[in-house]
């Protein structure tokens, strides 16, 4: 291999690289979810985005007739990505709220949230009064604001990533109690085997909390149809095939 | 045997992506040393100053900023570029691509000072010889400096392709399934993160012992023709 | 684009800098105590004792930074051994977590930097403190270490920006250092180009300090010689 004929491969990568970035025309919904909220979108041991959201958003496309394609973000990367157009609508449990709705617009509800605080087993808490505990939460979430609107004088709080390090850090001790969407978490203590060990501490609040789909502002048509569509499911009976597989509760 | 609990091919296909991405780095990194190194040797007082603000900047700013800034910033500005033109659908920059420009910009930089380094030890006599000889520009380009240029350059490129493909776990932040990325999945589905977290760092090790191999035996060839001692 | 974000944040961006910064100085400082002893073993002639610096000098500058912080982190807090030992109120504490990862990373690059000092010394100062009868510690301690000083001190200053560069990945751990309050921001004001490219101006200039720092060390250390330089492979 000569070094010229390396200059000159690297020359054609680049171009392909350049012509790789590719202009796609708008016949399929790209949707984005996180890929780390169980049971809601999470990947399975082939890389695959699989759970409530992802089975919802199969169902909106095929009522639709659309092709679907759903891509993963991180989840602080999630509102951003939309923006610059990197996907065209958000299906990863995201709340409805104010500030979210100064950058991008959402359907109806697909799903109704709430938060809890969990723990150890056995232990009690002032939830009024948290001051001088580690409280956990993910980050740019419902809960993490709560926290920082209403804790963040006395408590220390810890923003993750994702769920799943927020759960690692509660096993490990470094965190006394965390607060999260209550869905989740309540599929968490059922289903890793940790239900004996952590539990619930106090009621759910924020029940008025509603997940939607996010779209680009200005993109009403896609938001209609997705809307037609959630309706559509919810009169077919689909919706409620998709949540039986996850609840023995309606969710919506 | 470890039990990789189902997650060994993903793992696998994750060391594809992350050889996939250093070689495309590699190759848009070597384009931009070059140029950086010809603009900063340049007589042209605007071209070396360009060159100066690119190194000074990528080599001052964190990789994983530069992947992210360029993850949320390419598609706006190719947009707005785009937009000019009158071509107002989006534009699509993947990680992939986010990717191999923030580790090419990085490498790029780097390997600039490398190139130049290597470019000023050729003596100048070559350079008259070879006009002497009849050269035009080009040839003598091709002829006499860049094989000299390669050999010089081979150790301090194989130091930073060895950076290079350690800095491709950056782009698992933006959601490029490379191995960093599977292992982080993994680790949520198994909750076995030290487990997850080794049998990355020994896949790292792995392509790191074999690029070593790779360019000791580029430097040998490169060498063929010199003096010992 | 708008830039009035950076200005109202920009604050609580600093207060981020300067977590990064402190990160950067105890990690570098500690990293360089333990690279002596490492580099000093390093080019040993026993090969059962130059053998364990080899294998943890490779082990750190072969793995990326992001893999050995969540090794520290996520890792080692799996086991209940750890979780049990008195180290743990340590360890539980992501901003040591980040301390350890950082220090174990930078002293093997830093060791690899003394190592090349030592080695560039020229053998006729080593004779010269043979022949008027030094021992090999007076030897290490009166020319050695400080004639090397004056060699590392370029690298050595490379290696510290490299290290506030790798910095930004404490953010991966709930850290709020530079990049981590950047991105804090970015979750509640969705602008995520401009305080990234704040948060990028600010490192530039920690790093363009951290560069002027050096040069005038330098020339104070050594201004009695001419110069002498030795080669280090950079890191990531």
């Amino acid at each position: 291999m000569t070094f010229k004929k390396i200059v000159l491969g690297s020359a054609l990568v680049t171009g392909a690289l350049l012509s790789s970035v590719m202009v796609q025309a708008q016949e399929t919904i790209r949707f984005a979810t996180e890929g780390a909220f169980a049971p809601f979108n999470y990947m399975d041991n082939t890389g695959k985005p699989v759970g409530f959201d992802v089975d919802i958003a199969h169902a909106l496309c095929n009522d639709l007739k659309a092709k679907c394609v759903i891509v993963t973000q991180d989840w602080d990367g999630l509102i951003p990505g939309l923006k610059v157009h990197k996907y065209d609508a958000i299906i990863a449990s995201m709340s409805i709220t104010p500030e979210r709705e100064k950058v991008v617009a959402f359907t109806n509800k697909y799903y109704s949230g709430g938060v809890r605080f969990m723990g150890l087993v056995g232990k009690n808490f002032d939830l009024k009064n948290l001051s001088g505990k580690t409280i956990g939460a993910q980050r740019a979430t419902v809960a993490a604001q709560y926290l920082e609107d209403h804790y963040g004088k006395t408590a220390n709080i810890k923003l993750y990533d994702n769920q799943d390090n927020v759960y690692l850090d509660l096993e490990s001790g470094r965190l006394d109690i965390v607060l999260s969407d209550e869905l989740p978490t309540y599929n968490w203590l059922k289903t890793s085997g940790k239900g004996g060990k952590f539990e619930f501490k106090g009621k759910a609040f924020l029940k008025t909390d509603q997940i939607g789909i996010a779209v680009r502002k200005g993109d009403t048509k896609l938001k209609d149809q997705l809307n037609k569509a959630i309706k559509d499911i919810r009169e077919n009976g689909t919706y409620q095939k998709i949540n039986a597989k996850y609840f023995p509760f309606s969710i919506y | 045997m470890i039990d990789l609990h189902g997650f060994g091919d993903q793992l696998l296909q994750g060391a594809l992506i992350t050889v996939e991405l250093a070689m495309a780095s590699l190759a848009v990194g070597l384009v931009l040393g070059l140029l950086g190194a010809a603009a900063k040797l340049s007589s042209i007082a605007p071209l070396r100053w360009l060159a100066t603000i690119y190194t000074t900047i990528v080599r001052g700013i964190p990789e994983l900023l530069t992947v992210l800034i360029i993850y949320f910033g390419a598609t706006i500005v190719l947009m707005a570029i785009a937009s000019q033109f009158g071509y107002d659908d989006y534009i699509e920059v993947g990680p992939f691509a986010a990717g191999v420009t923030a580790l090419g910009l990085t490498f790029g930089a780097y390997a600039t000072e490398v190139f130049r380094g290597a470019l000023q030890s050729i003596p100048k006599g070559q350079h008259e010889a070879a006009t002497a000889l009849g050269m035009g520009a080009f040839r003598k380009f091709q002829r006499i400096i860049l094989p000299q240029v390669w050999r010089v350059a081979l150790p301090g490129l194989g130091n930073l392709f060895l950076v290079l493909l350690k800095d491709t776990a950056l782009v698992s932040i933006v959601g490029l399934d490379d191995i960093m990325r599977k292992a982080n999945i993994a680790v949520s589905s198994t909750k076995q993160p030290f487990l997850f977290y080794a049998t990355a760092a020994v896949m790292y090790l792995l392509l790191t012992i074999i690029s070593m191999v790779v360019v000791t035996w580029l430097e040998k060839r490169a060498s063929r023709g010199m003096r010992r001692g | 684009m708008d830039f009035s974000v950076v200005v109202e944040y920009f604050p609580r961006l600093l207060e981020g800098a300067w977590v990064s910064v402190q990160l950067v100085a105890l990690s570098v400082v500690l990293g360089a105590l333990v690279a002596l002893p490492i580099a000093l073993a390093r080019i040993s002639q026993n090969w059962w004792i130059k053998g364990f610096p080899y294998a943890y000098i490779f082990f750190f500058r072969g793995t990326p930074l992001l893999v050995q912080i969540f090794l520290v982190y996520y890792g080692a807090s799996q086991f209940d051994v750890v979780r049990e030992s008195i180290l743990w109120p340590i360890l539980r504490e992501p901003y040591w977590c980040a301390i350890i990862a950082f220090t174990l990373n930078t002293s093997a690059y830093t060791a690899e930097i003394f190592r090349g000092a030592i080695q560039a010394i020229p053998e006729g100062e080593v004779e010269a403190c043979k022949v008027v009868g030094m021992t090999k510690a007076q030897m290490y301690r009166r020319v050695l270490l400080p004639r090397a000083f004056g060699i590392v001190l370029p690298a050595y200053g490379n290696e510290i920006i490299l290290m506030l560069k790798g910095s930004a990945l404490a953010s991966t751990i709930t850290i709020l250092d530079l990049t981590g309050m950047a991105r804090t921001i970015i979750a509640r004001t969705y602008t995520p180009i401009e305080i990234f490219l704040a948060a990028g101006g600010i490192y530039l200039v920690i790093s363009m300090v951290i560069i002027a720092i050096f040069r005038q060390v330098e020339k104070r250390q050594n201004r009695y010689l001419g110069t002498v330089s030795i080669k280090v492979p950079d890191k990531g």
